[in-house]
């Protein structure tokens, strides 16, 4: 019975790969909780889309300012320091590659860095792709934190997406409740089991091939 | 001197026609202009190509305006949220159009207009559904997508502080989309909480400057949709 990591132990993994000093702008989700996890003696500057280099926690909710939201409409606050700005700015500083690190949350990733995580592509599905395509093309580095695989055992590393892509080849590395996985010009490699798990437990949840941690 | 106030929101909306394109600013709540969007479902014009992050929320602002029959096509980036039920509901029905643009795309677009940029290449959207018949090419070796400026007739917006000669400043991230749509529309429309005398905004802190806003209104307490939509609120 493997063990794995969870939500919270998947997101501080994350956190460690992230340099000091970096801009950050952080997915719905999992990958929010990044922000608990920033390493002894590092400083990430968190961006949101909707105008905001400086994020910071959730306010109380007596504190609460209707003016000052994220990109996901939930209710922040800005640090000392932080700045406000157009969405013409703030998008020049994810398209003009002015951002390091984007923690993005996925529904498919594949073995050649193709993500999908804006769509199903159902015919009654509303689409809906807000700064999504933005992000995995101008941000320095992108990196998946995802359960690796759906509620219903689907694997979520995939040989090939099968769901409309947000952007082709962008992703440099995942993270999964499982392990630590690289994109590599030879596919997936894993760099890191999560504690009780083996390298034939992952393989069997992946749906491609994936080589084995050098 | 010259002053751009209007009287109230009613009438600085009245001109708005059948099949304009209008631009509101905010993203999702913050920053939506409730009191011009409210006085524009008031004043009834229809057919309207509404530009906007969103397509509103629960059934005031945006929502009503769209619910209320006056909007046949939306242009936007994120069009569903956990609050947004009138626009799934007239998608599925049919009844409305959609032009799903990225939010980058969405606001450069929006830029380009307002400085006169009829087009430009951005690779958002390169190797993507979103990017089907759309002129591609290469620069550096990289794969760009062309994308047209996007213009207005009317822009709502809501800013902070006003001076009689349009210079605006904001409030957090309430910002968002308003300064660009005050460029890119004809007429640039603004409801402001605190309108001040010349002056009295440092021109070192003025964000919109008053040569992209035509009409200012004052709304000293404005309605914030979140509060609209916790009340349970509906309009009209």
């Amino acid at each position: 019975m493997s063990t794995g990591w969870t939500r919270e132990q998947m997101a501080a993994r994350a956190a460690l790969d992230i340099p000091d000093g970096s801009y950050v702008n952080l997915g719905i989700g999992i990958p929010e909780l990044v922000t608990q996890f920033v390493p002894e003696g590092r400083e990430f500057i968190y961006h949101t889309e909707n105008g905001l280099l400086g994020m910071g926690p959730p306010p109380a909710e007596d504190e609460r300012d209707l003016d000052l939201m994220n990109a996901g409409k939930k209710y922040v606050t800005a640090v000392p320091g932080a700045a406000y700005f157009h969405h013409a700015d703030s998008f020049s500083m994810i398209r003009g590659g002015h951002i390091d690190v984007c923690v993005l949350g996925t529904m498919q990733v594949a073995a050649n860095g193709d993500i999908a995580n804006w769509s199903t592509g159902a015919p009654d599905a509303i689409p809906a792709v807000g700064g999504a395509m933005d992000l995995v093309q101008g941000v320095k580095k992108i990196y998946v934190i995802t359960q690796h695989t759906t509620k219903t055992g689907e694997p979520k590393l995939v040989e090939k997406c099968s769901y409309p892509l947000t952007g082709p080849g962008v992703v440099s590395r995942i993270y999964t409740n499982l392990a630590v996985v690289d994109v590599t010009p030879d596919g997936f490699q894993v760099v890191e089991l999560a504690p009780g798990v083996t390298f034939e437990e992952v393989e069997k949840s992946t749906g491609a091939s994936i080589l084995p941690a050098e | 001197m010259i002053n751009k106030t209007c009287p109230s929101a009613a009438e600085a909306i009245a001109d708005v026609f059948d099949g304009a394109v209008v631009m509101v600013g905010g993203f999702g709540a913050s920053g939506s202009p409730i009191e011009l969007i409210h006085a524009l479902i008031d004043q009834g014009a229809k057919d309207l190509t509404l530009i906007n992050n969103n397509t509103g929320n629960g059934e005031v602002g945006l929502a009503a305006l769209i619910a209320n029959g006056q909007v046949s096509k939306m242009i936007c980036s994120f069009p569903r949220s956990s609050q947004s039920r009138v626009f799934p509901k007239l998608y599925r029905e049919g009844k409305i159009e959609l032009e799903l643009v990225p939010q980058g795309t969405l606001a450069e677009r929006i830029r380009a207009a307002g400085a006169g940029i009829p087009a430009f290449y951005t690779p958002t959207t390169v190797g993507t559904v979103l990017a089907e018949g759309k002129e591609l090419r290469d620069f550096n070796g990289r794969s760009y997508v062309m994308e047209p400026w996007l213009k207005a007739d009317f822009a709502l917006v809501k800013c902070e502080v006003a001076d009689p000669l349009g210079n605006l400043t904001f409030n957090k991230t309430a910002r968002n989309f308003s300064p660009l749509m005050c460029m890119a529309a004809t007429t640039g429309i603004v409801q402001a909480k605190y309108l001040v005398a010349a002056g009295d905004i440092d021109p070192e802190h003025v964000i919109t400057p008053g040569i992209f806003v035509n009409r200012i209104v004052e709304v000293a307490d404005p309605v914030h949709e979140d509060t609209l939509i916790a009340a349970g609120a509906s309009y009209p």
